[in-house]
């Protein structure tokens, strides 16, 4: 920080005003899409809380899932005692819940079984740690699973770091979310210790259009550059094709706390915060476009033939032209002000085949040089490799834990 | 201790048994993850209550061979055409097997051995619950582990028997069971 901070700032300030033309337009656009009476709700529509996301299939659910609006990433941490027939009978269980929770049926044993009947989209996704992997077959870890390279400005808290067993939940329902997040933490004391549990949010299911991409705290559309699902780049950009057996059909899991300083964001003036990310935000598109899935054009340059996309903007610093180094976001908001202090961020949730070809080339460019940097700062960071999911007779996890 | 509240709960659940154990809905009603299906003895003429047995949802309660005892549960059905009634349960890990029911008495919930067994309706269903009946399995000569699956052997009151599986798992309640056994849940 200190005064490279302001100067860039200064420099910020003082250059990036044409930037803000067209907010008034944008924001009158939107409200008019938000006019409640132009989209009445059709009377026969089933209520949020019965909608259902199958949990066996190929793959896990709650990576190509659309968003929740709620999520909550459980750590946890093997008992030294554990072995690999430990970590199979943990799966075993906390498969068979996680399915029952997603179809609004209590788990086995359930003791608040009324707060299962309302599964608004559950999906739980297992992720394992680096420490989980080398307890049951240490030949078994991917090269990639473990702590990403350390990025210069990070300021990484231990508090937020790598752990053996990630328990992803989401719903559209926090009480939901709380229910299955308990029911399961049971099953899994036996075998584990807590580590850390991280809760976000987004936009409340209903009140925006489906698809609609979120914003984060800052105000910023954030996750308008993803891979769509159903596509062959989302196959080839998300789920694994090669490496360990028991990883095919799966993932790997970033999960990044991004600590985000609003009250220093609050003195930047709309123009300014416009020019950091190189989107308006008014609606996310780019500053050389109108909308906001328009491309961004790197080149283009303003009447005293400045880059109208400067260079320290978070897209320019993000895009690659390598095909290959993109990400799936699914980020959640975070805001605690538990201990009177106002925390709030953003819980980075970034999915891909690689970590190590994908993720990092990307963040190796952001932590060089992104103005965004001023005001975000990683302060926990984890991966996970996600098994690919199972059958019903089956558990996650099957191919490593009987490869 | 928790006397009060298990005595209220022993009662709660015995008003919803009986009124389950009238309804027939739920007859043959078996979940394809937990539920099994009784054996059927190929080529036997004559219908046994085992034929018409199935189990949804059976789960037992994780125990250690230290605490001695623990209790099978889940939800009963028959679909036979006449009353069934399950006499005597075994277990390989259990030196003693009783069928239990928890009856309020005063403020205490006391569980004794089940008199008659557990009958269960034609084309109806018992529940066997924390609280309410269950199958006791005493004298634990190993531990029960969290994510086992373990097997269970009834017989019925017409001598046919049948065996299910059920998950092992922790559970805080149904503490009754261990009543002056010093229940640490670690």
């Amino acid at each position: 920080m200190g005064e490279r901070a302001m100067s860039r700032r200064g420099l910020l300030l003082g250059g990036a005003a044409v930037a803000g033309a067209g907010v008034a337009g944008g924001a009158l656009a939107r409200l008019r899409a938000a006019d409640p009476t132009s989209a009445p709700r059709a009377a026969e529509a089933p209520l949020n809380g019965t909608r259902t996301v199958a949990f066996h299939g190929a793959r896990q659910a709650g990576v190509e899932t659309p968003p929740q609006a709620h999520a909550s990433f459980v750590a946890l941490d093997l008992r030294e005692e554990v072995d690999a027939d430990g970590v199979r009978r943990m799966m075993r269980l906390l498969s068979d819940d996680a399915a029952r929770l997603a179809e609004g049926r209590p788990v086995l044993a359930d003791t608040e079984p009324e707060l299962a009947e309302v599964p608004a989209r559950l999906t739980t996704t297992f992720g394992f740690g680096r420490g989980l992997v080398e307890r049951v077959d240490p030949d078994a870890v991917p090269e990639w699973l473990g702590p990403l390279p350390e990025f210069g400005h990070d300021e990484l808290d231990d508090r937020w770091g790598e752990a053996d067993l990630l328990v992803q939940v989401c719903a559209d329902d926090p009480v939901t979310v709380s229910h299955a997040v308990r029911a399961m933490a049971k099953d899994a004391r036996a075998f584990t210790r807590p580590r850390w549990t991280q809760t976000g949010f987004r936009r409340a299911s209903g009140s925006e259009p489906d698809g609609t991409t979120m914003r984060n705290l800052m105000g910023q559309v954030d996750g308008t550059i993803n891979p769509v699902a159903g596509t062959p780049a989302f196959d080839r950009l998300v789920w694994r094709s090669d490496g360990p057996d028991w990883l095919r059909g799966g993932t790997s899991l970033v999960l990044r706390r991004i600590a985000t300083d609003l009250d220093s964001w609050d003195e930047l003036d709309r123009p300014a915060r416009e020019a950091v990310i190189g989107r308006r935000l008014s609606n996310g598109a780019p500053l050389t476009g109108e909308d906001e899935h328009d491309l961004v054009d790197l080149e283009a340059t303003d009447t005293s033939g400045l880059p109208v996309i400067p260079a320290f903007a978070h897209v320019r610093r993000a895009r690659s032209d390598d095909p290959d180094q993109q990400i799936l976001r699914r980020p959640y908001n975070y805001d605690l002000r538990d201990h009177g202090v106002p925390e709030a961020g953003l819980l980075f949730a970034s999915y891909q085949a690689d970590p190590l070809r994908q993720f990092v080339p990307i963040q190796e460019r952001l932590d060089e040089l992104d103005l965004l940097n001023e005001w975000v700062t990683a302060v926990g960071s984890a991966v996970f490799a996600v098994p690919p999911g199972c059958e019903e007779d089956g558990y996650v996890g099957q191919g490593l834990l009987e490869g | 201790m928790n006397r009060t509240r298990t005595a209220w709960t022993a009662a709660l659940l015995a008003l919803s048994l009986s009124a389950c154990a009238g309804g027939a809905d739920s007859a043959g009603s078996t979940d394809a993850d937990a539920g099994q299906e009784t054996a059927q003895e190929a080529g036997e003429a004559a219908h046994t209550a085992a034929d018409g047995f199935a189990i949804t949802d059976p789960w037992v309660k994780a125990a250690t061979a230290e605490d001695g005892m623990t209790a099978v549960f889940g939800e009963i059905t028959n679909s036979g055409d006449a009353e069934a009634t399950v006499v005597a349960a075994a277990h390989d890990a259990a030196g003693t097997v009783e069928l239990h029911e928890s009856a309020a008495d005063g403020a205490d919930s006391v569980m004794r051995e089940k008199e008659g067994g557990f009958p269960v309706p034609a084309g109806g269903s018992r529940a066997l619950e924390p609280g309410g009946d269950h199958i006791m399995l005493m004298d634990l000569e190993r531990d029960l582990l969290p994510g086992d699956e373990t097997t269970v052997t009834l017989e019925f009151s017409d001598g046919s028997t049948t065996e299910f599986t059920a998950p092992v798992k922790d559970y805080a309640g149904a503490q009754e069971e261990y009543e002056g056994e010093g229940h640490g849940d670690h």
